[in-house]
């Protein structure tokens, strides 16, 4: 009943965007289909809770459409159940914030179209039960949200961003297509549920790994295959990369756990230390990169990678345990990882629908041209705080708890036996807790120069409020960022079957310790009450705060800044973004990016001023893709001489492949 | 359970009442060795309570963040405080936060001072909030590393288990454990901005990391932005006396006398502890700032070979 | 032989690894040389405290050549040659101090997967101590290859000779003619490395390996 209605709003989001093509140009337009993309998830959440929470058992259906002998699989099982949970949140709360967002869109009949086929493709890979089906909801999310990035294709960095995300979505595909053709074998058995009985041989389950590790990973985010997401993510207007930062690469990470959990069968030893080592580089690079940016979409969406890192130190963690048979171990790394899931899509799209907000109140993208918009924008202001408090791991809010649960699993793990496991797991852990430290950094940068000090631009001054159902979605989901702190052990015990069904175990169940605290291994172990903290922070802030307004003054006044007696009218003087990142650039950025700082004095008699330049290098682009375009050009160069033979050498060519594929029969058979 | 909230709130009471006092015999005896007077040891208290009676000063454009920032910070420090096992371990609410909470604690308020740095908009601001999240992106993984290392040998990341697992005979002397006092002690330094780090007592505002990020902070505001420091600074010394000089704690549902013991172990442990960070800070100079990142990054080597020294073998 | 002497012995050679790292921060060649009479001492230290669990009184002698030689007199000999060659400067490095920190965690990690696999029956307490006398050689050699002054490059050698007698010591002791030859040699590379060291000093004004290499004549 529950996949019935799922997939009925599936088809209904479906059904839109014709629709939408249809009413393109009209006022209303934006209104009413922002609105169906609110109501349309919404059911589609509450059915998949049913399923998660209830205990019937996964439901499957086969729907006539696609190839005439194998039809549609859907399958709502607990993975999936909590994924469509995570998808229709992310495509709720998106279309909320763009019932306001929308009205400032300068061509919706190019966005309009195109957002509720992005939704339903999403929900159709999670629901989907065999590759086919998988594949073509794969490829028909990428499209959709090329089309999004390309919507506003006047602008030369978004074309670019365009074309890059289209080759490389193109080659995770053909990455996944290989894959799922291996498990499938030469019997041609499409359906999941055959490839879960089959059991491949151990070498067709590592180039599965492989494969899913290039395709699935690089449309989460894996360095080095995370060029596009940068790029990508800013190009497309806000709400949509809220969708893909926070929802995109989760679908991803939904592909990778599908096919290395589920269906490729037990691990080797090596695998995990495949992904540990992966996932370690990423969340390393993803925080660094984001720390060297101004651009604040730009930054969200790096910084998207460093979790997307998180999150696969996680699986890479439960791969271990389940590898040497450590079930209780194992769930608990998967619970911590799809928790952070979880907490990632809600976090990452209030950022973002931030950044939208800001972006429709001043035009400006760029960090060094904002300032001071705590005072023209205060509700905001406080939103964008506490996503920016959950996203650096504090407590009280959720982004803690899931790093904390990582921290758990870690410390559980010097019982692996691998060697290579027991020198790779602390070093994993000490990049783990260098990037949280960063991300904070990176978060104070963003939300200081942006919110805080005074405007470093007149579009800075002018800021006005943005619109009551940005707002409404914003506080939704900081409120939601709350809950998921102060009560984590619901969460927690919802995703007991998830973790029941990919590893055969799962975490204690949450609700019987005192004072509803997270008891994750045992209570004389370790345990983290989120609630007790947030409510000793409350007492403890009300009593100082009560204390200091009996036995102190009270009198306040206003006056210039001290600046230790030199305050300077000018806004130039106070730090900018780049400059806040100096130290840190100069730890870490002159090895990470070779990064040089020097200045350039102007030759006597010039009324030039002098400059400070800044030369960061992407290394991963120069070392990697770069060598790569050059080696396609020169190929494609040569591979064009085809193009000008004469009709005796077309003659040849055709009469020399001729002879060499007969040669090959005559061999192999 | 009656005596066990009275405990607890003893605990809180007793580092709130300590913290000033620490910080004054720290100076006392920095003083001494220089061979000057110094200030007496109720300075702090005196100087909390001239803040307390004067006007606030607030820049024009401070956001109404500024103004609620010294109590976040101050909620934040106290909570962590109230949670470290001083003269009894097995608090009541010990086990609503372990190490690593207590850590991110102390993260959230250095997050809050960090944006109070940014909030006016001046450079001084700018420049301490800067080298703040430099040094706090060193330090805060070798702490984690170090809670690593003492997790996996007290089999618990619970202050009060580790306290009491640091008092058995189980112990023994451990390398890793050595390494983990050493990475520890620097860490602490830099967290509390501490010479060879930052110097507490600089007027001098290019040498200054904690002060810069405060300086448009007055009245009563600086009172509980002191408060908090020197209470963060008790803190890390009760931290290092609970897991590494455990002995006088009294355990959970001790009676008086073992309380009493107790709470005179610690105010001996807090004097030596005062003694040694003074005579530590009179003998070595403050560090260039980028050479701190060297000397954290060595803490964070200590602390990652102390957990890989874990990792590969139980008797480390 | 009880845990709390397996601890100590373990303490002291854990410590030897850390005065190991020490010198690879240094960048004073005073500095340095006070750290590797450290070195020496902990060397002492450790070898008398195994001859104490060992019941070996020969290591005693060990202890007392490390302590004498290698503790006092040859730190202060170097000091007289680092005056008398004027290069009491800054020790440049090839690498920055992060990255030769992350190698040198790297080689302990190596030596300790190496030691522990390979000697897996042997006597736990020999195989732990090996393994970090084979971090403390690979340390020393890490010096070694991360410095341009020729003088830190001796130091480095020196303490790689550290852990080789820490490792003889830890394998129930070496007989003490091996040990008296190995440390004679020792002194004559020693006295042969200052009297080469004074000669290039004479002829090139500098013992920067890397600015001797442009007077080398062809360029590779």
């Amino acid at each position: 009943m529950t996949l019935t209605i799922v997939l009925a709003c599936a088809a209904a989001l479906l059904a839109l965007a014709p629709f939408a093509v249809v009413i393109g140009r009209s006022a209303a337009a934006s209104r009413l289909i922002y609105g169906a993309s609110v109501i349309v998830p919404a059911i589609s959440l509450i059915a998949a809770l049913a399923q998660l929470l209830g205990t019937a058992a996964p439901e499957t259906v086969t729907l006539p459409v696609g190839l005439p002998w194998l039809g549609a699989h859907f399958r709502l099982d607990a993975l999936s159940a909590f994924f469509l949970i995570v998808v229709d949140l992310g495509a709720a709360s998106a279309s909320l914030f763009a019932l306001g967002y929308g009205e400032h869109e300068t061509s919706p009949e190019r966005v309009l179209p195109f957002y509720p086929a992005y939704l339903a493709a999403m929900t159709l890979v999670v629901l989907a039960d065999d590759a086919f089906t998988f594949l073509v909801s794969w490829e028909f999310m990428s499209l959709t949200s090329w089309a999004l990035v390309m919507s506003h294709h006047r602008l030369p960095d978004n074309v670019r961003a365009g074309y890059v995300y289209l080759v490389m979505a193109s080659f995770g595909t053909l990455a996944l297509l290989l894959g799922f053709g291996l498990l499938a074998g030469s019997d041609g058995l499409y359906t999941f549920a055959q490839m879960r009985a089959a059991h491949p041989p151990a070498m067709l389950g590592a180039l599965a790994l492989i494969l899913a590790l290039i395709g699935a990973g690089s449309k989460a985010g894996l360095v080095p295959l995370h060029v596009w997401l940068p790029l990508a993510h800013p190009a497309a207007p806000s709400h949509v990369s809220a969708l893909m930062s926070g929802v995109m690469t989760k679908v991803a990470v939904y592909g990778f756990v599908r096919i290395v959990f589920d269906l490729a069968g037990p691990p080797a030893w090596w695998w995990s230390i495949v992904v540990l080592a992966l996932a370690g580089v990423t969340t390393v690079m993803g925080v660094l990169y984001a720390l060297m940016q101004h651009d604040l979409k730009r930054l969200l969406a790096y910084h998207t990678v460093e979790n997307i890192g998180i999150i696969f130190i996680g699986l890479g963690l439960a791969l271990a345990f389940e590898t040497y048979g450590m079930t209780f171990a194992a769930a608990l790394a998967l619970t911590a990882a799809l928790f952070h899931v979880f907490n990632h899509s809600l976090f990452k799209s209030l950022l973002f629908f931030g950044a939208g907000a800001v972006l429709t109140a001043t035009g400006e993208r760029d960090m060094e041209h904002l300032g001071g918009l705590i005072h023209r924008m205060p509700q905001t202001a406080f939103v964008f705080l506490i996503g920016c408090v959950a996203i650096s791991a504090l407590p009280p809010l959720n982004g803690f708890v899931s790093e904390w649960l990582t921290f758990q699993a870690i410390l559980l793990s010097p019982q692996l036996p691998s060697w290579g496991l027991k020198l790779l797991v602390p070093a994993v852990g000490a990049l783990l807790a260098l990037s949280a430290a960063l991300a904070a950094a990176c978060f104070v940068k963003a939300y200081g120069v942006t919110f805080l000090g005074r405007p470093r631009a007149p579009a800075a001054e002018t800021a006005t409020e943005t619109n009551s159902f940005s707002l409404a979605a914003m506080f939704l989901l900081a409120a939601l960022c709350l809950l998921a702190g102060i009560l984590p052990g619901l969460f927690i015990n919802a995703l007991a079957p998830v973790s029941s069904a990919l590893v055969g175990g799962h975490m204690p169940v949450q609700t019987g310790a005192q004072w509803l605290a997270l008891v994750p291994i045992t209570a004389s172990r370790s345990s983290y009450d989120g609630m007790l903290v947030f409510v000793f922070m409350a007492i403890s802030g009300t009593l100082a705060a009560f204390a200091i307004h009996r036995l102190a003054s009270d009198r306040l006044r206003r006056a210039p800044a001290w600046d230790c007696g030199y305050p300077d009218a000018s806004p130039a003087t106070q730090y900018t973004a780049m400059s806040f990142a100096q130290p840190i650039r100069r730890v870490f950025g002159t090895v990470v990016f070779r990064a040089r700082e020097h200045g350039e004095m102007p030759p006597p008699g010039s009324t030039r001023p002098a400059r400070l330049v800044v030369e960061l290098h992407d290394l991963i682009w120069e070392a990697l893709y770069a060598p790569l375009a050059v080696g396609i050009g020169f190929a494609a160069e040569r591979l064009n001489h085809l193009q000008f033979l004469t009709i005796r050498q077309f003659l040849t060519l055709v009469f020399c492949t001729l002879v060499i594929l007969l040669l090959v029969l005559a061999i192999w058979s | 359970m009656i005596l066990d909230m009275t405990v607890q709130g003893a605990q809180m009471l007793l580092v709130l009442l300590l913290a000033p006092l620490f910080t004054g015999f720290v100076r006392k005896v920095k003083a001494r060795l220089q061979r000057r007077q110094g200030p007496p040891l109720i300075q702090p208290y005196r100087d909390l309570a001239r803040l307390m009676r004067k006007e606030v000063v607030l820049a024009q454009n401070a956001s109404w963040l500024f103004r609620v920032i010294p109590y976040l910070i101050f909620a934040a420090t106290w909570v962590a405080a109230a949670l470290v096992p001083t003269f009894r371990t097995g608090l009541l609410f010990s086990w609503s936060a372990d190490l690593i909470a207590i850590i991110a604690l102390l993260g959230s308020g250095r997050f809050f001072l960090t944006l109070a740095g940014l909030d006016v908009g001046t450079s001084f601001g700018g420049i301490g909030s800067s080298r703040e999240v430099m040094i706090a992106s060193l330090a805060e993984p070798a702490m984690i590393m170090i809670v690593f290392t003492l997790a996996l040998i007290a089999g618990s990341t619970q202050l009060s288990t580790m306290a009491e697992f640091m008092a058995s005979p189980a112990v023994g002397l451990r390398v890793s454990l050595g390494l983990a006092l050493l990475a520890l002690i620097i860490v602490a330094i830099a967290e509390n901005g501490r010479i060879p780090v930052d110097n507490p007592a600089t007027h001098l505002e290019l040498t200054m990391v904690h002060e810069a990020m405060v300086l448009e902070y007055s009245g009563r505001h600086l009172a509980l932005i002191e408060l908090t420091a020197s209470l963060k600074l008790i803190l890390y010394v009760s931290v290092i006396a609970c897991l590494f000089v455990p002995w006088g704690l009294a355990p959970a549902g001790a009676g008086w006398p073992a309380l009493a013991i107790g709470v005179a172990a610690y105010i001996g442990k807090l004097a030596v502890g005062g003694f040694l960070l003074a005579l530590f800070e009179t003998s070595i100079a403050k560090m260039r700032v980028f050479r701190v990142p060297e000397f954290l990054g060595a803490a964070l080597m200590l602390g990652l070979l102390a957990t890989l020294l874990r990792f590969v073998s139980g008797s480390f | 032989m009880s845990s709390i002497d397996f601890d100590i012995a373990h303490l002291l050679a854990g410590s030897l690894v850390l005065v190991s790292f020490m010198e690879l921060y240094q960048d004073r060649l005073y500095a340095l040389l006070n750290i590797y009479a450290l070195h020496a001492l902990a060397l002492a230290a450790s070898v008398a405290w195994q001859a104490f669990v060992q019941d070996a009184p020969h290591l005693y002698v060990t202890a007392g050549v490390a302590l004498v030689f290698k503790a006092i007199i040859i730190p202060v000999a170097l000091h007289r040659i680092i005056v008398r060659l004027g290069v009491h400067r800054e020790i440049e490095k090839v690498v920055g101090v992060g990255l030769t920190m992350i190698v040198g965690i790297g080689l302990v990690a190596l030596s300790m997967v190496v030691m522990l696999r390979v000697t897996h029956e042997a006597d736990p307490l020999a195989r732990e101590d090996l393994a970090f006398a084979l971090s403390v050689v690979l340390l020393g050699l890490l010096m070694m290859v991360t410095r341009r002054n020729a003088v830190s490059q001796v130091v480095g050698f020196m303490s790689l000779e550290n852990g080789l007698v820490l490792a003889a010591t830890g394998a129930k002791g070496m007989p003490l003619v091996v040990e008296i030859s190995i440390a004679f040699s020792i002194l004559i590379a020693f006295i042969v490395i200052g009297i080469f060291l004074f000669r290039i000093r004479e002829r090139f004004d500098t013992v920067d390996v890397q600015a001797l290499d442009r007077f080398r004549g062809e360029r590779r």
